[in-house]
């Protein structure tokens, strides 16, 4: 039975169903259905999760100044910039001004977290979607310290580096402990790189492994300590003595160097090592165009980095705000986070009960009270389920929408917003990559193009990097060492009620916390993390999200091995399993595939 | 702002030049799973460790933990274990027996196990020497923002008795803390040290 959706998705569930559950032990996490037609072509995608849901009940009651600490931990990965969303939205709230060097580092680091994110993410999370590590052991040191050199300036490319890594690599494959490289679908046909490709891309996972740990020493520096960094509601925990000594203490000028230093590497990391790297590998998969979902139409971004303190509008954000829709790219929609109409929450397909399920909920009013059924023609049990019913509720994500659309949030969505904005910065490198690759502006709305623009955006990040840390050390030069504004601390100070928001862009999109403070406690507070925008259930007029639409019409060289699936959700970066990890006493294999 | 960990100028040898990392890892919000970091949180709160001892809240930080393992000798880690075993079992495992499996196909950073973690300080040249893990059976992992469930929160005087038999069979001095500790020292601050988050678990409010 086919029917379309209305944002233009014509859906077929009558073929073979294919599941990939990605971790079975434990209830929920992300889990894809998709359906196949003769040809092994995406027909009907489906895709459910588990969304963090509490973090309302936790902090209800609590002190405002401390929801960061809070909603650090709701994942792993995005600590920093869910604690800068809290204390944004918190100042928003109550009014709080913070000072340009506060507005500053906290833009360093944010930015030091996307760097960090789209590195690991490329190298660590996608690469070996791309990349066949097993065929990286018949490749010839010789021919693969040539095609190094042919892309980029990076030292470390001569055949004998590339010799000793590969004879690194065959002992570890040969101890029958894969370890990182585990699991992979090596020899699949979807893989198209040549041997000395793929291991030059080995050598720099482990050399981006390596240099990650410099990276985050910034967070260190300006966050006091690490993981996770501390946080101030009016500014940052950060004093700063440009005339101090020794490593302990206030930031003296001896760390500041430092940071600089760490910049320095990570510009010339991503511009000699990433960005060829992502280059030499789309050359080989530019034929591979398929995942765009949504990008072509609907995306939305927040935007971030603020170049003047408290100064929240869009001129004043380096990463672009606004949203597309209908792939109009003359016109860019600006977003009001306080209308009630435009930025909502739906629960037809998810496991939550509201009083009037065709209505969205803006944050403000968010409820969460759960409901799992399964639907009439779900397979299997309550605990054990073989195949989903998304003409029910289906997923423990909720589905927000923005003036009722769905939308693609994330690094892609970002640079097709610049670009549309026909701002330089993300329109030249754009158009750079298109036309050395002999590709058309459509290519950038596919699965490649989305690894391709978080490439793009970490450039354009490790500049303003450089950028804000100079306009740090030229305020402090002359004189200017306040970080934090103190005045409205005490809740004394503060109205009786009060709401606000904060948003940022997380590496993998859009985020927003919303508050409402009363008699100085929380009295609600909701977020909606990207991975809601993109990985959302069918809303009730049958808008897929951004998952679900970025997986039809893929065709699947063997849909017992959907690497292509994974490829493309990947591309997401996705934040579903934030939190769950526990360890298990066997390498069994994490991620299941049933075909039916 | 407190860290456990010890200044940078106390890198000097005392213990043959051996270090260790007590490590903490699991994520609070979710009941049981935060059984790790409360476990060295209330490690911490009551031992007095030598400076070359590093102690550790690692969160969900997955892969990340990687950067810590650099120069440790010595690696104990407490964690929720899914052994199949009863809710609130507790089991030591040493060395080789610590599960290095990772799973290639996981979908986010936030999937890595601390298995990847150990592969991947394999790969890069710093395995530690001697390992442990104090893991704990988990009865709930699915109440989320719910607190430890008592088959594990009853367990942690165990488990911290564990950890320092070993680190003392290692040959690290550890010994009880006199005083307590002082308002910020903690491991854990802002509201989200384990008495102030349960507190309002028990009351019940906002729920």
């Amino acid at each position: 039975m086919g029917i379309e959706t209305p944002n233009g998705f014509k859906l077929d569930n009558s073929g073979k169903r294919v599941v990939v559950d990605p971790v079975t032990r434990i209830e929920g996490h992300m889990r894809v259905e998709v359906n196949v037609d003769a040809n092994n072509v995406i027909r009907n995608a489906v895709s459910t999760g588990t969304m963090w849901r509490g973090i309302e009940v936790i902090l209800k009651g609590r002190d405002p100044r401390d929801a960061w600490a809070f909603t650090e931990r709701i994942c792993g990965v995005c600590t920093g910039t869910h604690a800068l969303t809290s204390v944004r939205a918190v100042e928003n709230a109550l009014d709080i001004k913070i000072p340009e060097n506060a507005n500053t580092i906290r833009n360093i680091m944010q930015l030091t977290l996307q760097v960090h994110d789209h590195v690991v993410h490329f190298y660590h999370l996608h690469a070996l979607d791309w990349v066949d590590v097993v065929s990286a052991l018949s490749a010839d040191p010789k021919a693969t310290s040539a095609l190094a050199q042919s892309i980029s300036d990076w030292p470390l490319s001569s055949p004998g580096y590339f010799r000793d890594l590969q004879g690194r690599l065959k002992k570890f494959v040969e101890s029958g402990q894969l370890g990182p490289f585990k699991n992979g679908y090596w020899g699949h046909a979807a893989y198209k790189l040549p041997p000395e490709a793929n291991l030059m891309a080995v050598a720099h996972y482990l050399e981006a492994l390596d240099f990650q740990k410099e990276m985050v020493k910034i967070h260190t520096i300006y966050g006091g300590k690490n993981p996770h960094p501390n946080w101030l509601v009016g500014g940052v925990p950060c004093a700063i003595n440009i005339d101090g000594t020794g490593a302990v203490g206030a930031v003296n000028m001896e760390r500041l160097n430092y940071v600089s230093s760490i910049i320095d590497q990570m510009i010339t990391f991503t511009e000699q090592v990433y960005l060829p790297d992502l280059q030499a590998i789309g050359s080989f998969y530019k034929d591979w165009l398929y995942g765009g979902g949504l990008s072509s139409t609907s995306v939305m971004s927040y935007g971030d980095i603020p170049e003047h303190a408290n100064d929240y509008s869009p001129s004043s954000l380096k990463m672009p705000h606004g949203v597309i829709l209908n792939g109009n790219l003359k016109e860019v929609l600006p977003i009001d986070h306080k209308d009630p109409a435009q930025i909502q929450e739906f629960v037809t397909h998810s496991w939550y009960k509201y009083p009037d399920e065709t209505k969205g909920l803006h944050p403000w009013d968010g409820v969460t009270e759960p409901h799992y059924e399964l639907g009439p023609k779900a397979k299997g049990t309550r605990t054990n389920i073989e195949a989903l019913d998304e003409e029910a509720k289906y997923s423990w994500i909720k589905s927000p929408r923005w003036k009722g659309n769905a939308v693609e949030v994330g690094p892609l969505a970002r640079y097709i917003i610049g670009y549309a904005q026909g701002k330089p910065e993300f329109k030249e490198p754009a158009d750079k990559l298109l036309t050395d690759l002999g590709v058309p502006l459509t290519a950038l709305f596919s699965t490649l193009g989305r690894t391709a623009a978080r490439a793009l955006e970490c450039q354009w990040a490790v500049h303003q990097l450089r950028y804000f840390q100079d306009k740090l050390m030229a305020s402090l030069k002359a004189g200017d060492l306040a970080t934090a504004n103190t005045d409205k601390w005490s809740p004394d100070k503060w109205p009786a009620e009060a709401k606000g928001f904060g948003f940022t862009e997380a590496p993998r999109g859009a985020l927003g916390h919303w508050i409402k403070v009363k008699a100085g406690k929380i009295d609600n507070y909701q977020c909606i993390v990207p991975t809601t925008w993109n990985g959302s259930p069918r809303d009730p007029k049958g808008n897929i999200g951004a998952f679900e639409a970025a997986l039809m019409d893929t065709p699947l060289a063997d849909p017992e091995k959907p690497l292509e699936i994974l490829r493309t959700l990947h591309s997401f970066d996705p934040c579903l399993a934030c939190s769950t990890h526990v360890m298990s006493p066997d390498g069994q294999d994490m991620a299941t595939v049933t075909v039916r | 702002m407190p860290s456990a960990r010890a200044p940078a100028d106390s890198t000097k040898p005392l213990r043959g030049g051996r270090r260790a990392l007590v490590l903490g890892i699991g994520n609070i919000l979710w009941a049981d799973e935060g059984f790790g970091v409360r476990a060295v949180e209330a490690f911490h709160r009551d031992h007095v460790l030598p400076g070359d001892v590093t102690v550790m809240d690692g969160g969900t930080q997955g892969l990340y933990l990687v950067n810590y393992l650099e120069g440790i000798d010595d690696l104990l880690v407490f964690d929720a274990i899914d052994y199949g075993l009863e809710p609130g079992t507790l089991k030591l495992v040493r060395d080789g027996e610590v599960p290095k499996f990772t799973g290639a196909k996981k979908m986010s950073l936030h999937q890595t196990g601390f298995q990847e973690v150990l592969s991947a300080a394999e790969l890069m040249g710093f395995y530690p020497g001697r390992l442990a893990l104090i893991g704990c059976q988990p009865l709930d992992l699915e109440d989320w923002g719910g607190p430890l469930t008592q088959a594990v929160a009853g367990r942690i005087p165990t488990a911290i008795e564990a950890a320092v038999a070993i680190l003392t069979e290692w040959g690290y001095a550890v010994g009880r803390r006199e005083a307590p500790l002082a308002e910020g020292e903690a491991l854990l601050g802002n509201d989200i040290d384990h008495a102030a988050y349960e507190r309002r678990a028990e009351t019940g409010i906002g729920t």
